[in-house]
């Protein structure tokens, strides 16, 4: 901390001192240098020693700076946007480095040969091979989940907004909510528990689309739930003086002015299942082979393909695993982008 | 159109929350058409606190299946073994375990989270402000599995460093002692449950900053109040309920999440007072790494286990949306 800041008086005296606009950057300057001084002199060989250290005496130093300066209330403000700043900058590093990190490893693996071939005849330790059987399993099985729990949430949905009152629509509000917080390996036992063990039914992608649907269900309610309330009552009231029905109300005038919004809620809710590994794990079983048909014999997926080839261990198998977490990212990614983008153009004109 | 029934669909005079109190004449469904809706949309309702039932009847009935043969103590057996006779299994170190990573994750994730919200509400230049938030929206949606991958992979060679300091400085405190193993340890699961549910807890708490009354900041702005201060005194009193509720449900997700645990972990069926040398094990861990192996008797060891994991993120869950409602009702008249 060589750069001694200088104490500027202001014109008005009502305001204390007041360092200069490039005291940070000095302070900052100054810490990098004494911890790069410390780090050679103890001989420290780890470069993130030498930030933490810097790290810590440019808060140090801001605040003894700051309080003989400016007093003390104006040093605690600037070490809390200090540590403010420093809590951004530390969440970014893994965020960052899990998308860089997907994006370089998966680009090894990643062609159109990975994309339309299976694992059929590929053994874990040669290259080769693909995610075709795990995509079409993942895609029936997502597609399953949402033709189940799309009517049934939708539905309950119009129920709560548009009928509910009394005891039994606030169980159902309660229990949505409750519902969300269901862990995936949970919903997956529930439907192992009765489809499996209690019918006799076999491991099938139809399994696992039911634990889905479950996964899924309480967040279409909750983001339908959202869009309903926000359609403006004036709606439904012309419509029902009209003497339309309220059924028809329902389904001509108060769903088509919140499609946008349940559609942006069902595309969330698709992708929040796309990603979910543990109850296809207990309930489809996996495969390498195609299997076109979900509703007999085990299906592969491709959160579980990612977890098989991780476990297979060979360096073929990791970056084809890589790869298949680039495309599931990918899925992911454009079907959020594309939900909020919807969100933004159809978004009902009362919003906030 | 039958006109004369119409006077019985009279419109919720309420504006926009059609959930108000208001008592309604209505007998409801008068035409066939609305009987067959009305049914159809309650019956859904219903059908989903009949899969909420379902899910407890049925777990419980194939536990008490396991339970009545099992011929440890469930609660303080430190062991797994279902596939011997007489079997003999126990949730303690599942329960160590699950607590531990849980507990670690929150400790380390939502004092950033909150540093995050409040960087995205009062720090960052309004430019900036928005695409992070988006973009944190977008992380949320990131799957476990590549959470779990990326921490096996890249995130385990990374922690030796820090695992060697932990253990040459605070070693003397016995959590922190290290043998050198691999680093795939509570510490490391913890770590990694922390990087998965910051955005989560960062996406509710920066909502709950976001709608901070003005007003307040503005009066101890005018008071001569720092930026610290008016956060201190205004921002984070208002924002308290919503930081908790949003950390119970990152807890929520940090107990039951499975794929991530299963990469990272090497498990054990242990308890370790050292959080840095790999063993030990979670509810979810356990499921998905012992299912494959499983007979149908250890199918109904591991549905055991995983109703306790239901009932403690019911518990984790409820007690979250109990202070969400709480807060709603104040906060209509503070906003």
């Amino acid at each position: 901390m060589s750069n001694a800041p200088v104490t500027r008086k202001h014109a008005s005296s009502l305001r204390g001192g007041n360092l200069p606009k490039w005291a940070p950057w000095a302070i900052a300057a100054g810490a990098v240098a004494v911890a790069v001084g410390i780090g050679l002199g103890a001989g420290l060989d780890s470069k993130v020693q030498w930030g933490l250290i810097a790290a810590i005496l440019f808060v140090l130093g801001t605040y003894v700076i700051a309080a003989r300066v400016e007093g003390r209330r104006q040093a605690k403000d600037r070490v809390a946007t200090n540590l403010v700043w420093g809590c951004f900058i530390v969440a970014v590093i893994p965020l960052a480095s899990l998308i860089w990190e997907t994006v370089k490893r998966g680009a090894k693996a990643f062609d159109m040969y990975f994309l339309t071939h299976s694992m059929g005849v590929v053994a874990d330790n040669e290259p080769g091979g693909g995610i075709y059987h795990a995509l079409l399993g993942t895609l029936e099985q997502v597609g399953i989940a949402t033709l189940i729990a799309v009517p049934i949430g939708v539905l309950t949905a119009i129920y709560l907004v548009e009928y509910g009152r009394g005891k039994l629509a606030g169980a159902v509000t309660f229990f949505v909510d409750v519902m969300t917080g269901i862990p995936s390996i949970v919903a997956g036992l529930f439907v192992l528990s009765f489809w499996i063990l209690i019918l006799g039914m076999g491991y099938s992608g139809f399994a696992g689309a039911m634990a889905l649907a479950i996964l899924m269900m309480p967040v279409v309610v909750r983001s339908t739930e959202e869009m309903l309330k926000l359609v403006p009552n004036e709606l439904r009231e012309a419509s029902l003086a009209l003497g339309i029905p309220k059924w028809r109300t329902i389904i001509k005038v108060v769903l088509p002015t919140s499609i946008g919004g349940i559609t942006t809620g069902v595309m969330l809710a698709v992708a929040r299942i796309a990603g979910e590994t543990a109850p296809v794990l207990l309930l489809v079983w996996g495969t390498n082979f195609i299997n076109n048909n979900p509703f007999d014999g085990p299906q592969a997926s491709l959160p579980l393909y990612i977890y098989r080839q991780y476990s297979a261990g060979t360096d073929v198998a990791t970056d084809r695993a890589w790869a298949a977490a680039l495309v599931l990212i990918l899925f992911v990614m454009i079907l959020n982008m594309g939900a909020r983008a919807i969100a933004r153009w159809k978004a009902p004109k009362t919003g906030r | 159109m039958d006109i004369s029934t119409q006077s019985t669909e009279a419109p919720p005079p309420a504006p926009r929350s059609s959930g108000a109190s208001q008592k309604r004449a209505t007998r409801g469904a008068t035409r066939p058409g609305d009987r067959v809706f009305l049914a159809l949309s309650r019956g859904s309702g219903i059908l989903l606190l009949v899969i909420m039932a379902a899910i407890a009847v049925f777990l419980t009935y194939r536990a008490s299946l396991a339970l009545s043969k099992n011929e440890g103590n469930f609660l303080t057996t430190f062991e797994w073994n279902t596939n011997v006779l007489p079997p003999v299994f126990g949730i303690a170190v599942l329960a160590f375990g699950t607590v531990v990573s849980a507990v670690i994750a929150m400790a380390l994730a939502v004092p950033v989270a909150v540093g995050i919200a409040l960087f995205i509400t009062h720090y960052a230049p309004r430019r900036l402000g928005g695409p992070i938030a988006y973009v944190i929206d977008l992380l949320a949606a990131v799957p476990s599995i590549v959470y779990g991958l990326w921490g096996a992979i890249v995130l385990v060679p990374h922690l030796n460093g820090l695992f060697g300091w932990l253990d040459h400085y605070f070693g003397w405190t016995g959590i922190f002692t290290w043998q050198g193993g691999a680093p795939r340890s509570m510490l490391t699961v913890g770590i990694l449950l922390a990087v998965m549910i910051l955005p989560i807890i960062t996406n509710v708490s920066r909502e709950v900053f976001r709608q901070a009354p003005q007003m307040h900041q503005e009066a101890a702005l005018a008071l001569g109040a720092t930026r610290w201060e008016v956060i201190r005194m205004s921002v984070l009193p208002f924002g308290r309920s919503g930081v908790i509720s949003a950390s119970m449900l990152g807890l929520g997700r940090a107990l039951g999440e499975t794929m991530a645990v299963a990469t990272v972990l090497s498990p054990s069926f242990d308890i370790q007072a050292s959080l840095l040398d790999p063993g030990g094990g979670t509810f979810a861990q356990n499921i998905a790494s012992k299912f494959n192996e499983a007979t149908v008797f250890g199918q109904d060891a591991l549905i055991a286990s995983g109703l306790v994991l239901f009932i403690i993120t019911l518990l984790v869950n409820g007690a979250a949306r109990y202070i969400i409602n709480r807060r709603k009702e104040y906060s209509g008249a503070n906003a």
